[in-house]
């Protein structure tokens, strides 16, 4: 089962410093967007995706589960989240609040019922209950159905911060996404995290070690969900809509895709991941389904040609772990 | 009473495809270790070939229920040889995301071609018409489908637990190494058995063709219910599949006649109901 993390380096002081200059220079880049040109729903969209990314890979990339329906929290998240601007007229920070706190239940519940089973049962499980979830918001009534809810107000963020600008938009998204993929950071060098890592190279060693590993895988989930579900928040102020296309498997295979392209089980790979696949998105738009077809030759070529992905190659390359 | 009949009998019909999907499914993962996620691609392409070669050669049902299979099979074992082989020892994961990226790319090219609408395919006329069976009308080609996929699963059983392939079948899904020993060619097996699995999954899209019409999504949410019966049934009994597959479209026949709306969630639920009750699923064995 280490065919994930051949390569994994053992954290260093070193290793810990490189890491944060590369966050440092990332955080710089992202900040100076606004003032170079490039559209800024574009940025603030790969962002929402990256953090989304980032959450999934918490799970896969150290817990070793592959969740095929991540796609539930983002689109739960983001339904409940509009609902609550929209209907009950919830300010901007209740509303993320609201829709996060959804996506943290829906990963109690879910969780409890897929950790019941391992490896490839578990991807399995969890794609069957987003598709539960899709068909249930397919019926009930406060999505909309197929139209979904529209015309969400942004409002002003702590009464003061006016999300209608984009400027200030595009700075409360990335304030949210560094907060977010700090938090995966810690988590990930915590002894939490360590015992994560444990139980993905060998889970019966783990337990006899007098881990219950339950418990951990549990909870690594219901982690990975609320910041899954956060990202949904934010991209509900970004898209202000919420639809059936987030709820839908597709999307699950997006997020899937981004982080394979990336690199499983890099703190980095997840977001180089999410920008690379919403550019192609963007330029490749125009290409109808053909779309498809390139994301299922990214996928194949991705597993048969450098599993390791981008970040991952590059890591290798330089010996560090990125 | 009528309307309950006809449900039943839909019910029984998806749970013939159901059984067909997830016997192949088990099969491929007993040797392969790997989750077809490209089986509905591949189940549509089975009901595509049949679409050509009634409208481009002229060539009728009854040959294409013997002729989908064996292209579709084929096909199957060229993914198997150029890709999925070279998978072996890793972890199980990678196949999954690799045949999801097959899946992609074969729905995305027949969506292309054929937009996402149904095309249709009729009934042969052998098969057209029904019987009054008293309580209920039976259309003759609804009954014959029941009956044909029992049949060939029910062959499918027999090849794989009391024939003497079969045996090298179930030696080499525990120990290929050992059953190499012996100077069986493992690898020809393999490939063998992933087209043996694809092509009964084309099998079921020739089947489902006049039913459902010919569409390039018809696969994809047929497998996610699949891999529900899957979990519930588990992987590791053929007989196993074949009973869970339809009962399963049965117990979803009877939600559409008793309460329509859970119709497409009832199989899930019951996902969710045995992993709380039996976590290691119907048939028992834990994975």
């Amino acid at each position: 089962m280490s065919a994930l993390t051949d390569d994994t380096l053992p954290v260093t002081p070193r290793a810990m410093r490189d890491e944060m200059i590369v966050f440092a220079a990332m955080a710089a880049l992202l900040a100076v967007v606004p003032f170079t040109g490039i559209y800024p729903f574009f940025v603030m969209q790969a962002l929402c995706f990256a953090l989304l990314a980032c959450a999934f890979n918490l799970l896969i990339g150290y817990g070793g589960l592959l969740s095929f329906g991540h796609a539930m929290f983002l689109g739960t998240a983001g339904y409940v989240s509009a609902h609550a601007l929209k209907v009950w007229n919830l300010p901007p920070e209740l509303g993320i609040v609201v829709g996060t706190a959804a996506a943290a239940l829906l990963g109690l519940v879910t969780g409890y019922i897929s950790i019941k089973r391992q490896g490839i049962y578990f991807s399995m499980i969890t794609l069957a209950l987003s598709q539960l979830l899709y068909f249930l918001y397919l019926q009930a009534p406060f999505t909309h159905g197929e139209d979904g809810i529209q015309g969400i107000p942004q409002g002003h963020l702590f009464g003061i911060f006016d999300l209608s600008k984009p400027l200030v938009l595009y700075y409360v998204v990335l304030v949210g996404f560094l907060a977010g993929f700090l938090l995966i950071y810690r988590t990930i060098n915590s002894p939490f995290g360590e015992v994560l890592k444990s139980i993905r190279e060998n889970e019966p060693r783990a337990i006899s070690l007098g881990y219950k590993t339950d418990q951990y895988k549990l909870l690594a989930f219901i982690l990975s969900g609320t910041l899954a579900g956060f990202a949904g928040s934010l991209k509900v102020f970004v898209a202000q809509n919420a639809s059936l296309t987030d709820v839908h498997w597709s999307m699950s295979g997006e997020i899937v895709l981004m982080t394979l392209v990336g690199g499983l089980g890099t703190i980095f790979g997840p977001v180089v991941g999410a920008f690379v696949i919403i550019a192609m998105q963007q330029y490749l738009a125009g290409f109808g389904q053909w779309v498809t077809v390139i994301q299922g030759v990214i996928f194949v070529s991705c597993v048969l040609l450098f599993r390791r992905g981008l970040v991952g190659e590059l890591a290798h390359l330089l010996r560090r772990s990125l | 009473m009528q309307a309950l009949y006809a449900q039943l009998l839909v019910g029984l019909i998806n749970g013939s495809f159901y059984a067909l999907l997830s016997l192949g499914l088990a099969v491929i993962f007993g040797m392969l270790n790997i989750i077809n996620f490209a089986h509905g691609a591949l189940y549509m392409m089975g009901a595509f070939v049949a679409y050509f070669l009634l409208n481009l050669g002229g060539i009728n049902y009854w040959w294409a229920l013997l002729i989908a299979p064996i292209v579709v099979g084929v096909f199957g074992m060229i993914l198997e040889r150029t890709m999925l082989q070279w998978l072996a020892g890793l972890d199980h994961l990678y196949g999954l995301l690799l045949t999801f990226g097959i899946a992609l790319i074969v729905q995305g090219v027949f969506q292309n071609y054929f937009g996402s609408s149904g095309l249709p395919y009729s009934i042969p006329d052998q098969l057209k018409g029904g019987v009054n069976l008293g309580f209920m009308f039976l259309p003759v080609y609804r009954g014959w489908v029941v009956i044909f996929s029992l049949v060939v699963c029910l062959a499918t059983w027999f090849l794989i637990e009391k024939t003497q392939l079969g045996a090298y079948l179930r030696a080499a899904t525990e120990n290929p190494t050992l059953v190499r020993a012996f100077g069986i060619n493992v690898p020809r097996m393999i490939t063998l058995t992933y087209g043996l699995g694809v092509g009964l999954a084309a099998l079921a899209g020739v089947l489902s063709a006049p039913i459902n019409q010919v569409r390039p999504l018809m696969g994809a949410d047929l497998i996610i219910v699949v891999f529900a019966v899957v979990v519930i049934g588990g992987m590791g009994s053929i007989m196993g599949s074949i009973i869970t597959g339809f009962a399963l479209g049965v117990i979803e026949g009877l939600t559409k006649y008793f309460y329509p709306e859970a119709s497409n969630t009832v199989v899930f639920v019951l996902m969710v109901v045995v992993l709380l009750v039996k976590p290691t699923g119907l048939t028992g064995r834990a994975a």
